[in-house]
């Protein structure tokens, strides 16, 4: 308890704190110190987690190497925090991180009242559920009378409140405070059901004794838009942490992916010359406060976002999870960049 | 320092400065902790106060009126998503009382049980006794929770497969579901005789005590008794067309549908703290019966009482006074301690507590409200063993 009273407390303190580092120029900040100082999660398959070595790799972990690339020309300048989810504000407020890719839901509570910055949303999300295949449930509709297994002090208990009863079904909570004791309930057989972000139980189920056994039902209850957070009060730096994400969505819509980004410098077309920097007079890269080569740098770091998806969740990873509503806006999802003009 | 001035003699007056006067002295620093303590709790408040103003957090218990929004697993009284945050307090404060008394109650009797057994002149009952001190006493509460909620109550079967007791209960890792009785029309007479036996059974028995101190003469009073508190009611019980019927679980889709159901999370705490409490109690129990002289064994035993009412009349009574005041200290513990029900997902005071402060953010007022309610229960505790120990106590003629 001890603990959650000075959590409070610090978050108290940083937020006055929080207000005067944000005045500084991040970019500026992180050029002198040359690395950038990435919040993720402290170990969610596919989105964040590090290897046995100490690497990090996942979803996140990209959009921080996409960063680092753009400002530095170098995917690797990065260094992570691993943050849980009541850490993960106070370190944005207090500086302690530069931005935040850590599968945060932008609210407007977070946007307004916690002092953050969101813009693009790099993952639309929402809450699912997980059964046992065994259980031969179809549809969320059928779950009523059974035991469901949810973290606490989260969205996620409240949507399951609500869904419950709105649609007249009767439910049996098991509640945790971590994360990893709702794993083992449910890994045990206390619960019928798991409930949280549906991008997070592809992940949990790999790490289940028998992930096969278990399906995700197609139900979303909410809206989870995750992005990256910045503090309030940096223009600058919210512009290059927005465009990041512009630049990687657009490179899969001009079809530049890392093996082929040098050959399609050659381009005849004046919007890819553009976008890639080798247009005559570019300004774009420099307005940013970065260089022409930025969105080279990017892709050459990670390649586009179609391939940063597939390579961590999507088909070309353990989670397969399909691009749904995270596919281009011109292939039936909303992901969609403004013109970069 | 005041008690270093009743001992000093009057000479220290003698050295005349002000500055070596020992009383003045120890007025000085007396004053100089006091500022020192109220500067400090000034600043605390102040820093808070002002962070909660920057941070735009309304302080207040006025949030415990709006609606919660989520679901207890476990609960005594009604409670739904649309009570309020102040009615969930109310579960959790009731769900750390109920597995408070119970944990008290079974604690005492496994405590005196192996207390007395660790005397036991049988080799076998006094080396088991101590092993049973010797390890739960060793063993973090906390270690103890987890050996019961994972390492037993989990790997019980599912629901569907669960083991079937006699009467339709039925265990399974989703807890003990047996059938729920429901009371009907006409069965308040039968409660109400059962009252009218154990009030008559109290009567009898200080009547046949009376009786034996005035005459010598003993009349039986256990079997009377006996037949008086489950007779009546059965009588009554059957003469009113038998009121009652029972909820009996069945097989549901997911879960046994019906009956009632004690949660494996309630079990592993109660049994873990009944387990882990007993071990010190037994050493208290211990304790007190050595510390009763043997000379008043001996005394009795040479007025020629029997062994059995020895133990009874001469030796408990006064390894009682002994044994309470510390048995204080472990009934608070108990209760402290089962705040650790947070680690297994048990809806206490705290765990619903800090829900409510994940989803308001009003962390003062429930760390004020939880602070208030331990230190209440806490505080009455030791009232009621004071209370009791005052009765226990040697009357002093």
């Amino acid at each position: 308890m001890a603990r959650r009273i000075l959590t409070a407390l610090v978050c108290a303190a940083v937020a006055g704190i929080g207000a005067n580092v944000a005045s500084a120029a991040t970019l500026d900040d992180v050029k002198s110190k040359g690395f950038v100082q990435c919040g993720v999660n402290t170990g969610l398959a596919g989105f964040a987690a590090p290897d046995a070595a100490g690497n990090w790799s996942g979803f996140d972990v990209d959009y921080c190497k996409a960063i680092a690339a753009a400002i530095f020309g170098d995917g690797s300048k990065v260094k992570y925090t691993p943050t849980s989810a009541k850490e993960r504000f106070p370190a944005l407020q207090s500086g302690e991180v530069d931005v935040l890719a850590r599968n945060t839901t932008w609210t407007i509570n977070r946007d307004t009242a916690l002092g953050f910055n969101f813009r693009p949303v790099n993952y639309y999300d929402g809450q699912g559920f997980m059964v046992r295949k065994s259980l031969d449930v179809k549809s969320a509709l059928e779950l009523s009378g059974a035991a469901v297994c949810v973290q606490t002090g989260t969205t996620t208990e409240l949507n399951l409140a609500d869904y419950f009863k709105a649609n007249n079904l009767q439910y049996n909570p098991v509640v945790f405070e971590k994360l990893e004791e709702v794993n083992a309930a449910y890994d045990a057989g206390r619960c019928d059901v798991y409930t949280t972000d549906q991008s997070g139980l592809y992940s949990l189920r790999l790490t289940l004794s028998n992930p096969d056994d278990h399906i995700i039902l197609p139900e979303i209850i909410s809206k989870e838009p995750l992005g990256p957070a910045v503090r309030q009060g940096d223009d600058q730096w919210f512009d290059i942490v927005s465009w990041v994400h512009y630049a990687l969505v657009q490179a899969e819509e001009f079809g530049i992916t890392q093996a082929n980004v040098e050959e399609m410098k050659k381009s005849e077309n004046p919007d890819v010359q553009r976008f890639l920097g080798v247009e005559a007079d570019s300004k774009i890269g420099t307005d940013l406060g970065l260089t022409n080569e930025w969105a080279v740098n990017i892709i050459k770091a990670v390649g586009n976002y179609g391939e940063v998806f597939d390579r961590n969740i999507g088909a070309g990873s353990p989670l397969k999870i399909e691009r749904g509503l995270n596919a281009l806006w011109n292939k039936g999802g909303i992901q969609y960049a403004p013109p970069v003009r | 320092m005041a008690i270093g001035v009743t001992n000093a003699p009057e000479k220290r007056k003698s050295s005349g400065s002000i500055l070596n006067d020992s009383h003045v002295r120890g007025l000085f620093y007396q004053a100089l902790t006091v500022i020192i303590l109220a500067l400090l709790v000034y600043w605390i408040a102040d820093n808070t106060i002002e962070n909660l103003r920057r941070a735009n957090i309304a302080s207040g218990y006025g949030f415990l009126n709006s609606r919660a929004g989520f679901d207890v697993g476990q609960s005594l009284i009604a409670f739904s998503s649309d009570s309020t945050y102040g009615r969930a307090l109310v579960v959790g404060f009731v769900n750390t009382l109920l597995v408070a008394i119970t944990g008290i109650i079974t604690a005492t009797v496994i405590g005196f049980i192996v207390g007395i057994g660790r005397l036991s002149h049988n080799w076998i009952i006094a080396k088991l006794s101590l092993t049973y001190v010797e390890v739960f006493r060793n063993i973090p509460p906390l270690l103890v929770i987890f050996f019961w909620y994972s390492g037993v109550l989990s790997i019980l079967p599912q629901p569907r497969d669960a083991i079937t007791l006699p009467f339709n209960t039925f265990v399974s890792n989703r807890g003990l579901t047996f059938p729920k009785p429901i009371f009907e029309e006409g069965s308040q007479y039968t409660i109400l005789a059962l009252l009218i036996a154990v009030a008559a059974s109290f009567v009898f028995a200080r009547y046949a005590r009376q009786r034996q101190m005035a005459t010598g003469q003993r009349i039986p009073v256990l079997w009377p008794v006996l037949g008086l508190v489950i007779g009546l009611p059965v009588l009554t019980f059957l003469a009113t067309g038998s009121p009652l019927s029972f909820d009996v679980p069945v097989e549901g889709r997911f879960n046994l549908v019906g009956g009632s159901v004690i949660g494996p999370e309630f079990l592993s705490l109660y049994l873990a703290l009944s387990f882990y409490t007993a071990a010190f109690i037994a050493e208290i129990v211990r304790a007190g019966i050595r510390g009763v002289s043997k000379g008043q064994t001996e005394a009795a035993h040479a007025l020629g009482i029997r062994p059995r009412l020895t133990t009874r009349l001469v030796v408990v009574p006064q390894a009682m006074r002994i044994i309470i005041p510390p048995l204080t200290s472990q009934y608070l513990n108990l209760t402290k301690n089962s705040s650790l029900a947070v680690a297994i997902g048990y809806a206490d005071l705290v765990a619903v507590g800090g829900t409510i402060l994940n989803q308001t953010g009003q962390s003062i007022e429930v760390v004020s409200i939880w602070l208030i309610v331990y230190l209440s229960l806490s505080l009455a505790t030791s009232l009621f063993m004071n209370w009791y120990n005052a009765r226990m106590a040697l009357v002093e003629r």
